[in-house]
This record gives C-alpha cells, sequence and structure tokens, in this order.
C-alpha cells in the first residue's frame, strides 16, 4: 500500500537539494547564493528526519498507551545542524554587508570587474 | 581520577575554553596571553598523549567516553598513532604562530578587533583538534564547521578589501562542501543506524546495498576534496591564501588542508575498507589523474606568479598532488609517504608563510597598510633581511625534494611506492614536477640574492627576534625531519600498517 508514497520524503529532498544546489551556482547576487545555500542545507535537514519517523509512532517518551517510537537522535543531530546552519548564514550575510561597504555592490560580476581593474599592489580598502 | 586520563578531552577543551574568555576580556594584550597560554597547554597535551599511546602495544588505541556514555551510544574520542601524530602538528604549529604573530598581526589587523582574532583562532584550532580527535561521524561535522567559521572570519580580517571576497568565496565553497560531507555521513547513519566511525566501519560490511554505500563514498570524498583543496576544488585557496593576515595563512596552510587528508584517510580506510574504495570504484585511477593534474598545472601556474603569498598558495595546491598521489597506491609505502608529507609540507609551508609575514613587516612603512609582497620588493633582499630570505629558500629546498630536507623522504616513499606497482613513468612524473618546484623557488633566489638593491628601496630592518625565532624552528624542523625520520617514517609506517590491517 505504501509502494508509490513511500519514496515521497526522498524525493522531495533530493528535490530541495537540487535546487538549492542549483541556486548557488546560477545566482550572481551574493544574497541570493546564501539563501540557494539555506535551501541547500535545508535539504540534510529532511535526509535525516525523514527517515526517523514511522507510521504511527510517537515522540518517544514512555507511556504504556504507546509500543511504536520514533527515533530521536536524527532530531537532536539536525538541531545541531540547524545552529550551525544559522550561524553560517549569519556570517555570510555579515560579510556580503562588509563586501557592499568596501565594493558598493552585491553583484558577482560588478565586484569580479572592480577586482580586475584595481588588481594593483598598492589598492587597499 | 587523574589528569592523564582526561587528556584527550583536555586537548581540545584548553583551546575551545580561551575562545569566549579572550571575547569577555575585550583586550588584545590579554586575550594574546590567555590564547596563546591555552595553545602551548594544548601542544603539551597533545606530546603527552603521544607518550600514552607510545606505551601501548602497536596498532593500539586509546579511548576516552564523553560524560561516561559507552560508545556507540556516547562520543567517543579515539587517539592512535596517526591521530596524535596530527593532533603533535596541528597544535605545534598553532603554538609557534600564536608566540610569533604578536608583532605581525599589531601591524596587519585593526587594534581593536584583535581580541576576535585572537578568539577566532582559538576556535579554529579547537575545532581542528576536534576533527582529529574524535571518533564520532557527525561529531567531525560540527568540529569542521566550527573551525571553518572561524576560519572564515580570520581570512575576512585582512587589509585587502579583497580578503572579503575570498571570505565569502570560501564560505560559500567550504558550506558545500561540509554540506556533501554530513550528507555522505547520513547514508552512513541510514545504512548501519550508528554514528562511531570505528562501529560504523565494522556494520558497513554486512550491508548489501552497495549503490548506497556508493553514494556515500561520493557525496564524502567530493565534500572532503573540496576542504582539502584537491584540483580542480582548490578555486577558493589561492585568493584566501594570498589575502589573509600572514599569521592566518602560516596557520592554515599547515593544519587545514592537512587536517582534511586526515578526515579522507579516517574514512577511506578505517569505514569503507579497502576492499570497498579501491575495488568497485576507479577511485585510485581518479584520485591517481587529479594529483598528476595538480602537481603539474597548480605548480605550473605557481611560477608565473607575481604575488609571493599568491606563489607559494598554488604550491600548496600542488604539495597536496602529492599526498593525494600516495593514498592513490593503497599500499603501506604510498600511504607511509601521504602522512609523512602532510607533516614534512606542514612545516615548511608554515616556516615559508612565517618568514613572508616577517618580510611584509620588514618592507613596509610604519603607518601605511601592510604592502602586497611581490617580486618588486624582492630585488637584492638578500642582503638587508639575510635570515629572513636564507630561511625562505631552506624551507623552499624542503618543497623541491633536496635530499637532507623533509620534502625529501616523503618523495623517497612515493618513489618506492612507484617501484612497487611498476609504474615507473610516475617516477619520471615525480621528478618532473619537482623541476617546477626548483623553478619557483630559483625566482625567489634570482630576485632576493642576485638582483640589486634598488635606489629608492627606502629603509628595510630585518624582523624582530620574536619573529624569527618560531620561523627558524620550523625552518630546522625541516631539514631536521630529512636527516633524522626516525620519528616522522618510524609513527607513519607504523599508522600506516594498522590502517590498512583494520581496513581487510
Amino acid at each position: 500500500m505504501q509502494g508509490s508514497f513511500s519514496h515521497f520524503g526522498y524525493l522531495i529532498t533530493i528535490l530541495v537539494m537540487v535546487s538549492g544546489l542549483y541556486i548557488v551556482m546560477a545566482q550572481g547576487n551574493l544574497i541570493k547564493k546564501l539563501i540557494g545555500l539555506s535551501i541547500f542545507q535545508t535539504s540534510v535537514y529532511l535526509l535525516f528526519i525523514v527517515p526517523g519517523k514511522l507510521l504511527g509512532a510517537t515522540a518517544p517518551i514512555l507511556s504504556p498507551h504507546h509500543a511504536l517510537y520514533s527515533n530521536p537522535l536524527p532530531h537532536v543531530l539536525i538541531l545541531t545542524a540547524i545552529v550551525v546552519g544559522v550561524a553560517t548564514l549569519a556570517l555570510g550575510l555579515a560579510l556580503v554587508v562588509r563586501v557592499r561597504e568596501a565594493y558598493g555592490s552585491i553583484e558577482e560580476d560588478e565586484i569580479t570587474a572592480l577586482e580586475n581593474q584595481a588588481a594593483g599592489p598598492e589598492i587597499h580598502a | 581520577m587523574s589528569l592523564a586520563q582526561h587528556l584527550p578531552a583536555l586537548q581540545v577543551v584548553l583551546p575551545l575554553i580561551s575562545a569566549p574568555l579572550a571575547v569577555l576580556l575585550r583586550h588584545g594584550g590579554v586575550a594574546f596571553l590567555l590564547v596563546t597560554a591555552g595553545a602551548w597547554a594544548a601542544f603539551a597535551a597533545a606530546v603527552a598523549l603521544w607518550l600514552q599511546v607510545d606505551l601501548l602495544p602497536a596498532g593500539g588505541v586509546l579511548t576516552y567516553h564523553i560524560g561516561n556514555w559507552a560508545p556507540p551510544w556516547g562520543i567517543e574520542y579515539r587517539v592512535d598513532r596517526l591521530t596524535s601524530f596530527v593532533l603533535v602538528l596541528v597544535s605545534g604549529t598553532a603554538a609557534l604562530v600564536l608566540t610569533y604573530g604578536h608583532a605581525s598581526i599589531e601591524r596587519e589587523i585593526a587594534r581593536a578587533s584583535h581580541y576576535l582574532y585572537y578568539a577566532m583562532f582559538a576556535l579554529c584550532l579547537a575545532g581542528l583538534l576536534g576533527i582529529t580527535i574524535t571518533g564520532d561521524a557527525f561529531n567531525v561535522f560540527v568540529f569542521l564547521e566550527i573551525s571553518s567559521l572561524a576560519t572564515y572570519v580570520l581570512i575576512a580580517l585582512g587589509r585587502d578589501r579583497r580578503a572579503l571576497t575570498a571570505s565569502y568565496r570560501y564560505l560559500i565553497l567550504g558550506t558545500i562542501g561540509a554540506t556533501f560531507f554530513v550528507i555522505g555521513v547520513g547514508f552512513l547513519y541510514l545504512l548501519t543506524g550508528t554514528l562511531n566511525i570505528a562501529d560504523m566501519g565494522a556494520r558497513l560490511r554486512d550491508v548489501e546495498n552497495p549503490r548506497a554505500v556508493l553514494a556515500a563514498l561520493a557525496f564524502l570524498t567530493v565534500g572532503i576534496s573540496l576542504k582539502l583543496a584537491l584540483f580542480p576544488l582548490h578555486q577558493w585557496l589561492p585568493n584566501a591564501y594570498t589575502h589573509a593576515p600572514s599569521t592566518v595563512t602560516a596557520f592554515l596552510a599547515a593544519t587545514a588542508t592537512k587536517v582534511s587528508v586526515y578526515v579522507l584517510i579516517r574514512f577511506y580506510f578505517g569505514v569503507f575498507g579497502e576492499s570497498l574504495v579501491f575495488q568497485r570504484l576507479p577511485l585510485p585511477e581518479i584520485m591517481l589523474g587529479l594529483s598528476l593534474l595538480a602537481l603539474f598545472a597548480a605548480n605550473l601556474i605557481a611560477v608565473f606568479q607575481d604575488n609571493l603569498k599568491r606563489m607559494f598558495a598554488y604550491s600548496s595546491v600542488g604539495q597536496i598532488g602529492y599526498i593525494t598521489l600516495g593514498l592513490s597506491f593503497d599500499s603501506v609505502h604510498g600511504l607511509t609517504a601521504s602522512i609523512v608529507h602532510l607533516f614534512n609540507h606542514g612545516v615548511a609551508k608554515a616556516a615559508i608563510f612565517l618568514l613572508i609575514g616577517g618580510l611584509v613587516l620588514g618592507i613596509g612603512r610604519p603607518g601605511a597598510p601592510p604592502p602586497v609582497p611581490t617580486f618588486k620588493h624582492l630585488a637584492g633582499l638578500a642582503r638587508r633581511m639575510p635570515l629572513t630570505c636564507l630561511g625562505i629558500v631552506l624551507a623552499g629546498l624542503s618543497l623541491i625534494g633536496v635530499p637532507g630536507t623533509g620534502g625529501f623522504i616523503s618523495k623517497w616513499y612515493l618513489v618506492l611506492a612507484a617501484m612497487e606497482q611498476r609504474q615507473y613513468w610516475l617516477v619520471g612524473a615525480i621528478l618532473l614536477s619537482s623541476l617546477l618546484a626548483v623553478a619557483y623557488v630559483w625566482r625567489f633566489v634570482e630576485a632576493a640574492y642576485f638582483r640589486p638593491v634598488p635606489g629608492d628601496g627606502g629603509v628595510v630592518r630585518e624582523a624582530p627576534l620574536v619573529m624569527l625565532i618560531p620561523a627558524w624552528i620550523l625552518v630546522a624542523a625541516s631539514i631536521w625531519f630529512g636527516l633524522d625520520t626516525s620519528l616522522t617514517v618510524g609513527s607513519a609506517l607504523d599508522a600506516a600498517q594498522s590502517l590498512l590491517r583494520s581496513g581487510t
């Protein structure tokens, strides 16, 4: 009965993963790249949590009414991964602010052009 | 409960604690003392662990259960010969670089952010030590991100605005690499139900679905290769090394990529075992191809650089090629060459980047932003900064692999491994690529020793002793380990043998 739907979670995971990675590579805007990076990291949360959830199972709190429990470990791991993701995003955004102050732009092609122009050793921000 | 029992935990905790303390105290000088003391304490712990491992029978492992939770449920710290070898390298380099760094940091980083620099340095060190010592796959990811996030900040502290874009690009690629790594770990966790690396390896043998294992292997390989800058995934490295402050470059060049190589070795030989990694996929051939590309392409690019730091950054990409080349042989001698080169190259490159830091200080004018060291500045410099230039040349000899230096020993074992497999053309390739290293080291010699001093050279002073002594300790080490190999080769052979045994 589970047949066609049993891999639904994985399909969503892969879809999120690939679209996140695509955005990171295809976008030239530094903020949009970070959005893509966040989406890509989110797919990992799904990758860990989806298999940890069993149909009809409850949270792993011992009770006489339930016999089937979900595995709590993936949730704990992903809690850590979420913290890491937030820290990365915050640092990335802080860097973008500094890049905008230094170059006056957050478009990758414009920044590259400025860098090549000012490649001389005497240029300092 | 004696202190000696808790050394594995102290190894990571001591530098980790110094980071928030440095932030709370908000004073550059105090932070310097605190973090440097933390790094020396970590070095002492690493040496003590080394001695403890020495007491164990060959191939013995020291384990430490965090919070007394028994593995595989709790997090386990495992110290064997290879682990303690890398711990000594990382903590020793950190202690020397920090001791050296005070004068260089004064010039290269704004005074207001000194305490943040030291806090980030301590976090980066704690992360790298944690990656090395932990026996838990997810813990590796967490420490990897701790060290990486600290590294991005350290690189962004460079005065040049291009340091910001270099740091941003490294953040994007580094995060993709770490996420690939954690996807690989996720697959392994789904297959085996454990996160303990040793346990994972044992359970993986009974897994019947080779396709999922191969997917895990592919994700892990690409993710770690991004972090260790395997050609052509090295794009982030040259800019990051060029624009970061000198001390940061020296520390990263000696440790960050080396620890990634260590993680790769751990997963290849400890988890996947040689049967799967080296027989079901043409992975050795891929590794061999990419390593050769790194040797020739990166070294060739290095020859044509004008910026001294960028030249040695590309040389790092090339030297990593030797390390991965050793891995691709899948033999005791090949693995020994990788482990020895990991150490010898780390020592030589740290020495070079530290001396370049002194050079930047020497040619700079007080009050002006630190200059970018190019070949223009080098003309006749050997007469005015003799110790700095001689040190760079001596460490450069180790990069080339001249007999009597550490680099020769690693290349000797690479050649041995190639001969064992009757791949004589590889011997030629290794020698030919060394000639490229001769070319870029000679460019330095030619400029520094044979060009006349320019008329408007300005005032150039030799670097202060506090910078020269740590750098020269590393230079002396790169010569010493070429003459007396009992420490490096002895322990690398030991480690290689036990790694290959556990894989079968």
